[in-house]
């Protein structure tokens, strides 16, 4: 018995029948193209927030003022404010030595203030920082500077824009060396920060923002003289847990703390979210990904029925094969070949449509600007293809044993 | 040994407890190159008969022996061996796979072949020449007249070089011309030294074998030589 030859056949009767054959073959082709889809578009998402996190840094850690449970959020993020973080901590923790892993660090204090040039208002988001800023968090100065060492705390009246803000804020005028008023306190614009794209976690996007030096927004702006929190960043991701026990170490000594218990500090790297983001997107993907396989599911009932109907339609040919000689054997291969074929036929057009839709979906949304790369992964279409051959072989296997099972003879008086 | 012995063959069918019977204690033997007729009228058993030594469905009483062998020791894929190299069948209706070509159709025993030769191409023209089809061979079965259809049918039948070949009713859906060249063939085919078997219900087509089992009631009740048989020559009369 060939191989080619139930092909052949199942070809025929899938041509001679289009529509019917399209409609048994629909519920593959949904099932499968749903299967690719939902793995391209959960990959890339996860490459979307991913790219989100490591485009901040993976080799960055946080130190967050209170103590906090290491995989519950810091109490700052329940809207406690918490003054233990001060400049000087930041100053010991970034000077390479007491933690020599550490190349940069930053300070942060963010705030919301009205913000005005020129008659226009907005209610924008400032941040106090540190001139490191720029290296920790991979900014980028698009026209004129950053804030400068010395401005950080010589209460310097600068500020430097984010690149939506002077859209907003300035229109089409040249914002370099400007008057703004942050809280009715003039500041002087030296400089515009180039378009970073989304936001980042829980902080307002960078774009969004306008940038004072650190001690003049302590003072000026906010009354404080403790830190929102602090970034430090490490020599080489591979150094993080190193880093993350000296920085704790180091915190200690500098807030007289014998007693871990004690801390009044918490210590947080972003492999530990990557980590959670990855779980999280995993699990939506394989709920998605069971969506899916109980679409498949209803396509092998599908191919079932239609192959059912094939034994009985073809009931006179099945009596003619034996005559001239098929086996019950060979007639139950040929019916589950037919299946089989049929199922894969859909398979291979179901793979086309997904990577199609993932395709156009990813230049859709890279239109949008959002980093979205086109995955479709080598694993998900032998899945597929693995998944629509095995339904076509589950399925086809009843069918085929009733048509093996028919009498030659009764095959041949069937009218 | 004759080719085929049948001793007390009998076949019921049952159907949901209903007990019918089809063929009764038929007994004959078939030698190697006769040319027999199978007659009687409509529900006779003259077609239960035929399957039955076809090997298309058991007796449910009586032997069969095939050859001298006892074909009740057979299994079903032996049967579906023997019907594939030593018998070759011809229907009424045909029986030509729908869309499909003529050297397909010829081909369709050629692919059951437990041993394949390579030699598929030679083998079903030459089978179709036999029969002077080899001009249709890449037409499909719907585009060929009933006459055709019946010539490619017995084209199959002979492509795999059968000792045997049953004709239920080879004339029955035919014009008289096209009946006539199908009786010529099977007349043929005989004289070529293959053993036929032809069932019918028409006196006129019987007498082109050499000997006639009357059926009646699903039991046998004549069985005579041919005193002048009718030889499909092309000289004769039209059937009918």
């Amino acid at each position: 018995m060939h191989i080619i030859s139930p092909i052949k056949i199942s070809l025929k009767y899938l041509l001679a029948a289009k529509f019917r054959s399209f409609l048994t073959i629909l519920g593959i082709i949904i099932g499968v193209a749903s299967v690719i889809i939902i793995m391209a578009i959960g990959q890339s998402a996860q490459a979307l927030i991913l790219d989100q996190i490591t485009g901040i840094g993976s080799n960055l850690i946080g130190v967050l003022p209170g103590a906090s449970d290491e995989n519950g959020p810091p109490a700052t993020a329940m809207g406690i404010s918490i003054t233990t973080l001060k400049y000087d901590d930041l100053k010991v923790l970034r000077n390479g030595k007491d933690v020599p892993e550490v190349i940069d660090g930053a300070g942060y204090v963010l705030g919301t203030a009205t913000t005005e040039y020129d008659g226009t208002n907005l209610n924008a988001s400032f941040q106090g920082a540190t001139a490191s800023y720029i290296n920790v968090e991979n900014a980028k100065v698009g026209e004129g500077r950053f804030i400068s060492e010395d401005e950080e705390t010589n209460m310097s009246r600068t500020a430097v824009i984010g690149f939506n803000l002077k859209e907003d804020l300035f229109g089409g005028d040249d914002p370099l060396n400007k008057v703004i008023k942050i809280k009715d306190q003039n500041f002087t614009v030296i400089g515009i920060l180039e378009k970073r794209g989304s936001s980042s976690f829980g902080v307002s996007s960078q774009d969004d923002t306008v940038f004072v030096p650190l001690k003049t927004a302590q003072k000026l702006l906010l009354g404080i003289d403790h830190l929102g929190f602090i970034r430090l960043k490490v020599r080489d991701a591979s150094l993080i847990s190193f880093a993350k026990e000296n920085i704790a170490r180091t915190l200690r000594d500098q807030h007289d703390i014998d007693d871990p218990a004690n801390d009044d500090f918490s210590v947080r790297d972003l492999a530990s979210a990557v980590d959670i983001i990855t779980k999280v997107t995993n699990v939506l993907r394989y709920f998605l990904l069971a969506i899916g396989t109980i679409s498949l599911i209803v396509g092998g009932v599908g191919i079932m029925n239609i192959m059912l109907l094939a034994v009985n339609q073809r009931i006179r040919e099945v009596g003619l094969r034996k005559a001239v000689g098929a086996k019950n054997s060979d007639v139950w291969t040929q019916f589950l070949i037919e299946s089989v074929f049929i199922s894969f036929l859909g398979g291979v057009i179901g793979i086309i449509i997904g990577i199609a839709i993932s395709f156009v979906t990813a230049i859709i949304i890279q239109s949008l600007q959002y980093v979205w790369p086109f995955i479709i992964s080598w694993q998900s279409i032998l899945a597929a293809i693995g998944v629509s051959f095995a339904i076509g072989l589950i399925f086809g296997i009843y069918p085929a044993g009733k048509a093996s099972r028919i009498s030659p003879m009764e095959a041949l008086r069937y009218e | 040994m004759s080719l085929i012995q049948i001793q007390n063959l009998c076949k019921t069918y049952e159907n949901e407890g209903v007990k019918t019977p089809a063929l009764c204690r038929a007994n004959f033997s078939v030698e190697k190159g006769e040319f027999l007729s199978i007659m009687g009228p409509s529900g006779s058993g003259k077609s239960t008969l035929m399957q039955v030594v076809g090997l298309l469905d058991r007796p449910t009483e009586g032997k069969y022996f095939l050859e001298g062998k006892d074909t009740a020791d057979f299994d079903d894929d032996t049967l579906a061996d023997i019907r594939n190299k030593k018998i070759g069948f011809v229907f009424q209706s045909f029986n030509l796979l729908p869309r499909t070509s003529v050297f397909e159709n010829v081909e369709l025993p050629l692919l059951y072949d437990c041993v394949p030769d390579g030699k598929n191409r030679e083998k079903v023209m030459r089978a179709l020449k036999s029969v002077g089809m080899e001009h249709r061979e890449k037409y499909l079965s719907n585009q060929l007249s009933g006459g055709e259809k019946q010539r490619v049918a017995i084209a199959r039948a002979l492509v795999n070089d059968p000792e045997i070949i049953f004709a239920d009713e080879p004339t029955g859906n035919l014009d008289s011309k096209s009946g006539l060249q199908v009786m010529k063939i099977l007349q043929d085919l005989n004289n070529m030294g293959r053993t036929i078997i032809l069932v019918t219900h028409e006196t006129y087509t019987a007498e082109h074998a050499k000997r006639i089992i009357y059926m009646k009631d699903g039991e046998i009740v004549a069985d005579d030589p041919v005193k002048n048989r009718r030889i499909a020559d092309g000289t004769e009369e039209i059937l009918k």
